[in-house]
């Protein structure tokens, strides 16, 4: 099937290549992180991890997402979403592929990277991690390639794919879970110190992952023949409506006991994202971003006129991305680290090398996307417009 | 199989240029080079078998490295009841302090970078 | 043919899987160490290590850095001039932010805005361990939290999970930043973690760490807290004394007396 992916019109070859030309520049530039070390970032004694880091937990919410319609096909028969479980599943085989990278290119010592293998830990949450998001590449990877096999062959999947793909359901759960475990089980921080923070991880992952799965069919509707019908577009936007309404309730349950309980430590990082501390304030207009768009693409989805227009549900979804992206791929890693334990206030932002290694992962992780895609829709013959 | 004449010309070439350096040593007579080691020391016996350290110096210093870090053991006893410090740089390097004409000399013979001179000092070495 | 492609991508596949975790495997269900190995008779040992940092004592010399300089001129400590790539493994701080958890605007002139030494508490229950995926970090039997350089992949969990700030990360080769390399030590390598480690190396030939060796004024003691008659049980049994953060359940095993 892979050879479909060899076949394409000049527009396809075009896109393939620029991303290829980024990934190159990422790599050259990870060369040089590899020779220099990751002095290269913007990272330092006090904040330690950063961009990388923060990439990765986004896109294991991306990644996570693709149980919102495995879900509903397959448990609850939902066969509206028959076009698009593909789709997620080979989403999220990118997204994770990309999470795996960007923990790669953070470490210090990459050729060691065996040790985590060779030294199991069980205490460790990087060891769980690494099981869970193994697993549910496995997973995908699997279902989307005995599901594809058999519509190609026009016949029903194998029996015993199913208990497989029910399966994939908790365990999608469970990368985004055991993430958030990361960051949720360090007593020393008290900003992600918060059992909040799984479920907030979660209504996350639920609203931009699926956000992202409605921008990918507009513009797949756009280029090729491929058309889900409106059904299943509008039944994800009201997904998304229900997941973006619980993240930003949950945020707001965030602010209520650090600030309502008055304790010091629990508020140092939320003054510091929100207003600033000392003179110190580069996150600060990143994160009201965030939340006008949080609130602005909660009005266009709350109201179902505009929920059911599919220009504004776009702008919605580009704003529930954006507003999600800025949140967890920048402000929630950073902030742990502001202040530091001995509560100085060092400021990070992500440097060019760093952000161009970055961008050399994502444009790895659209390439995959877009073999993907292009394999499904070859196989389903709606490739070309 | 679709393109056999293809393919196996392809793996003809693939293989051709993969042992080319072999055919070229050979061709211009360095084929039978072997690397010469300098041994600095007026000591007759290392903490192991001649045999035993030139194939597997390296396991023994894995070994070493292990016991002193995690486990606190610093002493190693050989085969003939002599007590070591296990130490790269105080014992080892201690006799084979030309590092240049003994490490050196087989590892870049078989291409090989220990990592441990990332770390570990080299000794400082008496030109010659 | 019935060897087609896609059979032969599938065989490729698992061979290589099988190959390369062979390895692994086997080393894994091969013995135990076949050295005949012990440990150093002068050493100095220890139910429980710990140190007590007598500030009073410490403030009498303000401006001191006997301890500070001594550690990291033996361990080889880079001194990279700036902020950013900064490792340090003790180091003056001022009071204030030592003891984040003691804020008291009036609080008594003595201690207020006053220089206290930190390094790392050698926790009993330390976080830094629980969170290393490849036991890089580990806590020995005598309490001393150790750190294995050969080990350590750099992914800075640890750095995360430490309460207290004393871990550092190499950003960058910290070798052209030694003033003078100790060679019987060595240098660590770009993409490590570092800390103090109570002077393993000199307690198993029989010394005292480094920074206690070298305090005139004596403020700094080291010693076995399981042990009722040792120095610093005596110092801890007639002064009254603080750890950093013990809300948090790490059991630091750094004492400070005020």
């Amino acid at each position: 099937m892979l050879e479909k992916a060899l076949y394409g019109d000049r527009r396809y070859w075009t896109w393939v290549i620029f991303l290829m030309t980024l990934m190159g520049i990422g790599f050259l530039f990870y060369l040089r992180q590899l020779e220099y070390g990751l002095g290269i970032t913007g990272l330092s004694r006090d904040v330690t991890w950063g961009f990388y880091i923060a990439q990765f937990t986004f896109l294991v919410g991306v990644a996570a997402s693709a149980v919102m319609v495995v879900l509903p096909y397959y448990l609850h028969d939902y066969k509206v979403f028959s076009k698009m479980t593909i789709l997620g599943e080979f989403l999220a085989i990118s997204a994770v592929t990309m999470c795996v990278l960007f923990v790669v290119i953070d470490l210090g010592q990459p050729m060691r990277a065996v040790n985590i293998i060779l030294h199991p830990t069980p205490s460790s949450i990087i060891f769980w991690d690494l099981i869970v998001l193994n697993g549910y590449l496995v997973l995908n990877a699997l279902i989307s390639r005995v599901t594809l096999d058999a519509e190609r062959k026009s016949i029903a999947p194998p029996k015993w794919i199913k208990p497989i793909i029910i399966l994939s359901i908790p365990w999608a759960i469970s990368i985004h879970t055991v993430t958030a475990f990361i960051y949720c089980g360090l007593g020393g921080r008290p900003f992600w110190f918060t059992a909040i923070l799984t479920p907030r991880f979660l209504a996350s992952a639920f609203a931009s992952g699926p956000a992202f799965l409605i921008l990918l069919v507009m513009i797949l509707k756009k280029f090729t023949k491929f058309d889900p019908g409106k059904e299943p577009i509008f039944k994800l936007s009201e997904i998304i409506t229900y997941a973006m309404s619980l993240n930003v309730f949950f945020i707001l349950l965030e602010l209520f006991t650090a600030f309502y309980s008055g304790m010091h430590e629990h508020q140092q990082s939320f003054l510091y994202l929100f207003f600033g501390i000392d003179g110190h304030a580069r996150l600060v207009p990143w994160i009201w971003t965030s939340i006008i768009l949080a609130v602005f693409s909660l009005i266009l989805l709350f109201n179902p006129k505009t929920r059911r227009n599919e220009k504004f549900l776009t702008i919605a979804c580009i704003s529930v991305f954006l507003s999600i992206w800025i949140d967890k791929g920048i402000g929630m890693v950073v902030a742990g680290f502001v202040p530091s334990p001995l509560g100085k206030v060092t400021e990070y932002w992500p440097t060019i090398p760093e952000a161009l290694i970055a961008l050399g992962v994502y444009a790895l992780g659209f390439l995959l996307i877009t073999i993907f895609y292009k394999i499904a829709l070859s196989v389903r013959g709606e490739v070309a417009k | 199989m679709y393109d056999a004449g293809k393919i196996i010309t392809g793996i003809i070439i693939f293989l051709v240029l993969m042992t080319s350096p072999f055919w070229l040593n050979i061709a211009s007579g360095k084929g039978s080079y072997k690397p010469e080691i300098k041994i600095a020391t007026e000591e007759k016996q290392c903490v192991a078998d001649t045999d035993y350290m030139k194939a597997a110096h390296m396991d023994l210093i894995y070994e070493w490295r292990d016991q002193v870090v995690r486990n606190e053991k610093r002493i190693y006893t050989s085969s003939n009841g002599k007590t070591y410090n296990m130490s790269l740089t105080k014992t080892c390097m201690n006799c084979h302090s030309n590092k240049s004409e003994f490490c050196d000399r087989c590892h870049s013979y078989v291409g090989v970078t220990p990592y441990c001179w990332d770390c570990h000092v080299e000794p400082k070495e008496v030109v010659q | 043919m019935s060897f087609d492609r896609r059979k032969f991508i599938k065989i490729a596949g698992l061979t290589t899987i099988v190959t390369l975790t062979g390895k692994p495997v086997f080393d894994a269900i091969a013995a135990d160490s076949p050295l005949n190995v012990s440990t150093e008779p002068n050493r100095l040992t220890a139910k429980r290590w710990a140190m007590a940092v007598n500030t009073k004592k410490c403030l009498e010399k303000e401006g001191c850095t006997d301890c500070i300089t001594a550690c990291h001129h033996i361990h080889n400590v880079p001194d990279f001039g700036n902020p950013k790539d900064e490792v340090k493994w003790i180091w003056h701080e001022k009071y204030e932010n030592a003891f984040l958890d003691q804020e008291n605007e009036y609080m008594e002139e003595k201690l207020k805005d006053k220089p206290v030494l930190v390094f790392c508490n050698h926790c009993d229950n330390p976080p830094c361990v629980r969170v290393c995926p490849t036991q890089a970090t580990f806590r020995r039997e005598d309490g001393i939290v150790m750190m294995d350089w050969h080990r350590c992949i750099g992914c800075r969990y640890c750095v995360a999970a430490c309460p207290y700030g004393s871990r550092s990360f190499n950003w960058r080769d910290p070798r052209p930043f030694i003033k003078e390399i100790v060679p019987d030590f060595p240098t660590r390598t770009r993409g490590v973690v570092e800390k103090c480690t109570f002077c393993d190396e000199r307690l198993a030939i029989g010394l005292q760490p480094a920074c206690v060796e070298a305090c005139k004024e004596k403020a700094l003691v080291f010693g076995d807290l399981e042990d009722p008659k040792s120095e610093i049980r005596e110092l801890l049994k007639a002064n009254f004394s603080i750890r950093r953060k013990p809300a948090l359940g790490t059991q630091p095993e750094v004492y400070y007396i005020v």
